[in-house]
């Protein structure tokens, strides 16, 4: 068991430092209007180090404290890597050995995203941080279908490729796009195709909660950072099984 | 002039072989017409609304017209003949009939019916493009009495809340606090519409529609502002998508001020048809041509898929198809806003110089040209706060290099749409950037065969070698092939491909017209 609390410049201190706009025009009122919602939200004592007008209606502030709030790190709830991670040549050899084909991936932007810069870091060649994506890997046959790809097109895609895997990459989350588009994936899916012959679902995007894969319908959620090498490796452990 | 010390005879060759690996398209847009460009026909003739379901009366007209006679002949003379033998005055009218099912459309077959509807349609589009006239003389008219931007580069800034009632204060505050140009970011579904919402509206996704109603609400709140602050506020939008022809003629008549109009960008990254494309995109330089619009390319979006470094010569190949085909559809080099953007690696050793040689080779090669700088987005990691030195960095490239309008880098790319805040530490750090470092290119000459030269050479010398390859294979097949952006885009596929119909002998479009006329 573990208990922290944020560090400034001493074990303990508890320093966080927030900002935030104000609607209200820049006053000695607005600069404790500021103390006082910093003190409300925990921030004891709260130092306002920073105000400065925006336009005519707001005011910035920046604001130092203390906070007394205790995480006991046993108790954070996190989607923890369940899996080994693999190299390239052992995802390689895994699918060669075990599944005796090569395996099927297609991978889209559903709805009216347009940012593929996730599923390309995932998917191309070229990758992610010096990291090649999955058209790297021999034993996987990909299909990038790109960006605004509707639901049906994409379980039509997955048909007719048989996938494995489906992958989807979300980025825009404005009123929840992602949720719901992901969410309208997985029905379509699960209306197409039996459940034995479903591809695992995979989604991915920076503002994912990688603890509502159950809820959203899908086999899996990958956050931010994630690399191919992980996707790849997951894969693995989900289709083909982790080596005896 | 000359700070790179290129070679006049390899820019020359530069320019030879984009107009040799442009020609055959244009000669494509020239014989093709759309189910766009008909409809901006006739949102220039005055053909005006949409039915209650939102589907605007231009579509049911063209798709009326296409079912009894196809594309091909165009849409003004089977409209004005069927008007003439309806004895209807208003075109609208007609396209409220059409879509009840009562009109019939045909080409008329006697001479004296077909030059009768001909004159008619020249009629009125006329109309409307002399009321882009009048907009452009009164763009003119402003900025002689408010004034241009005090300082180059012009501040460009974006607004993207997805209620233009929403949009208009947050554009007047952004205009306020030293915005020179503001951009209103399209809700990220509109490309593929294959047609142009009505009215004012306030839902958008991460963004919010280009319609006629919410272009002239934005003007009039910019002018307002330009009024109260004693300099002309310039109005951008997007002129791209399935509608990239219509929302072209929408902001003529809106007086907007700048348009993203790229010659390949929807081919490449909304998976446009290259065909449709590229018949759009003729139209609509040609009608930003007449307007008096700043067109803005969109270089910038090949780096944020292929690496800055690498795919370097594949911006300067753009940039200079893209200045052959706006130069063909009668746009002035003043006109010309060139993108391209600060996206190389942090990480990489030497990363600003090589950001420098790039930016520099850009103005070099295009010296008036408006060019266009774009912040970083790629390597803008939710890490605010270096997110704001990277973006200082690139302001200071800006200034340092000449360029004509910069895009304000949010250090909350990649986190969320800019907040009020954001927008305004945003400004501090261009203002402070081009308050202490205005007038450092006057003292900033790159060493004579030093890296930033070496540099800029070598970029230019990889993309003549690229434009000879394209010219030998055909610009359509290096498109197919993942030339730009790594995207493989064949020539029979992607959307939009069913709107497009080649020129039958008597095709006959009275705006094409007066536009080719113009150049």
């Amino acid at each position: 068991m573990a208990i922290v609390r944020p560090y400034g410049d001493t074990t303990g201190d508890g320093m966080v430092q927030v900002s935030f706009t104000l609607p209200i025009p820049h006053d000695k009122r607005a600069e404790g209007a500021a103390v006082q919602l910093a003190a409300t939200m925990g921030m004891d004592p709260a130092m306002l180090v920073h105000a400065r007008p925006i336009g005519d209606g707001y005011t910035f502030f920046v604001v130092y404290g203390r906070v007394h709030h205790l995480v006991d790190t046993d108790r954070v709830q996190v989607v923890e890597r369940d899996f080994p991670l693999l190299s390239a040549k052992e995802v390689n050899a895994a699918i060669k050995r075990r599944l005796r084909r090569r395996l099927t991936v297609v991978g889209a932007c559903i709805g009216t995203d347009a940012h593929t810069v996730g599923i390309d870091a995932i998917l191309n060649l070229k990758g992610v941080a010096g990291e090649k994506g999955l058209e790297y890997y021999r034993e996987l046959s990909v299909t990038n279908m790109g960006a605004q790809v509707s639901v049906p097109d994409l379980v039509e895609t997955a048909r007719a490729r048989r996938a494995d895997a489906v992958l989807v990459s979300q980025v825009v989350t404005q009123r929840d796009a992602h949720l719901q588009n992901t969410r309208a994936m997985s029905a379509a899916f699960r209306e197409a195709l039996p459940a034995g012959r479903r591809p695992l679902l995979v989604v991915g995007g920076p503002r994912f909660d990688e603890t509502m894969a159950g809820e959203l319908g899908v086999d899996r959620i990958f956050g931010r950072g994630t690399t191919p090498r992980e996707v790849a490796s997951y894969l693995v452990h989900a289709l083909v099984g982790d080596a005896a | 002039m000359g700070k790179l010390d290129l070679d006049a005879g390899v820019v020359r060759r530069a320019r030879e072989l984009a107009a040799a690996a442009g020609q055959p398209v244009v000669d494509l847009a020239r014989s093709h017409t759309t189910v766009s460009v008909e409809r901006a026909v006739l949102r220039l003739a005055g053909v005006r609304g949409a039915d209650p379901d939102g589907i605007p009366w231009v579509n049911h007209l063209v798709d009326a017209v296409r079912a009894d006679v196809g594309l091909g002949h165009g849409v003004a003379v089977p409209v004005f003949a069927a008007l003439a033998a309806q004895g209807v005055d208003e075109v609208t009218v007609l396209a409220q009939k059409a879509a009840a099912g009562s009109v019939r459309f045909a080409v008329p077959g006697k001479r004296a019916e077909l030059a009768a509807a001909r004159r008619a349609a020249r009629r009125a589009t006329t109309t409307g493009l002399k009321t882009i006239d009048r907009r452009r003389a009164e763009r003119d008219r402003l900025i002689s009495r408010y004034g241009d931007p005090r300082q180059r580069p012009w501040i460009y800034l974006i607004v993207a809340t997805g209620d233009i009632y929403e949009d208009i204060p947050q554009a007047q505050a952004a205009a306020r606090a030293g915005a020179d140009v503001i951009a209103v970011i399209r809700s990220t579904g509109q490309s593929l519409l294959d047609y142009v919402p009505e009215g004012a509206t306030r839902e958008g996704y991460a963004g919010t529609y280009a319609t006629q109603e919410n272009f002239a609400l934005m003007r009039a709140a910019l002018d307002e502002t330009s009024r109260e602050v004693g300099r002309y506020v310039r109005l951008t939008n997007y002129a791209s998508g399935l509608c990239m022809p219509e929302i072209a003629a929408l902001a003529g008549l809106e007086r907007l001020d700048m348009m993203l109009n790229d010659s390949m960008y929807g081919i490449l990254f909304r998976d446009i048809n290259p065909i449709r494309t590229f018949v759009d995109q003729r139209f609509s330089r040609q009608v930003h041509a007449r307007a008096g619009i700043i067109i803005n390319t969109g270089e910038d979006n090949y780096l944020t898929t292929a690496d800055a470094v690498e795919a370097a010569h594949t911006v300067t190949v753009s940039q200079l198809l893209n200045e052959f085909f706006a130069h063909e559809a009668g746009l002035a080099d003043a006109q010309l806003g060139l993108g391209h953007a600060f996206e190389i690696n942090p990480d990489l050793p030497e990363s600003f110089r090589l950001e420098l040689a790039h930016a520099l080779l850009a103005r070099e090669l295009f010296p008036d040209a408006p060019l266009k700088w774009m912040p970083p987005t790629r390597h803008m990691t939710g890490d605010v706060f270096r997110g704001n030195l990277l973006d200082g960095f690139f302001n200071l490239a800006g200034t340092l290099t000449g360029q004509g309008i910069l895009l304000v880098g949010m250090m909350t790319e990649a986190v969320v749409t800019p907040w009020l805040s954001d927008r305004d530490i945003a400004l501090q750090n261009v203002r402070y950037v081009l308050g202490a470092a205005g007038g450092l290119h006057e003292d900033f000459a790159p060493a004579p065969g030093g890296f930033i030269q070496r540099r800029a050479h070598q970029v230019l010398d990889e993309a003549v070698d690229l434009l000879a390859r394209i010219v030998d294979d055909g610009l359509l097949n290096a498109i197919a092939d993942g030339t730009f952006g790594i995207m493989k885009r064949p020539a029979d596929r992607g959307k939009g491909l069913d709107g497009v119909a080649a020129h039958e002998p008597d095709y006959y479009n009275p705006v094409t017209e007066a536009l080719d006329g113009d150049r």
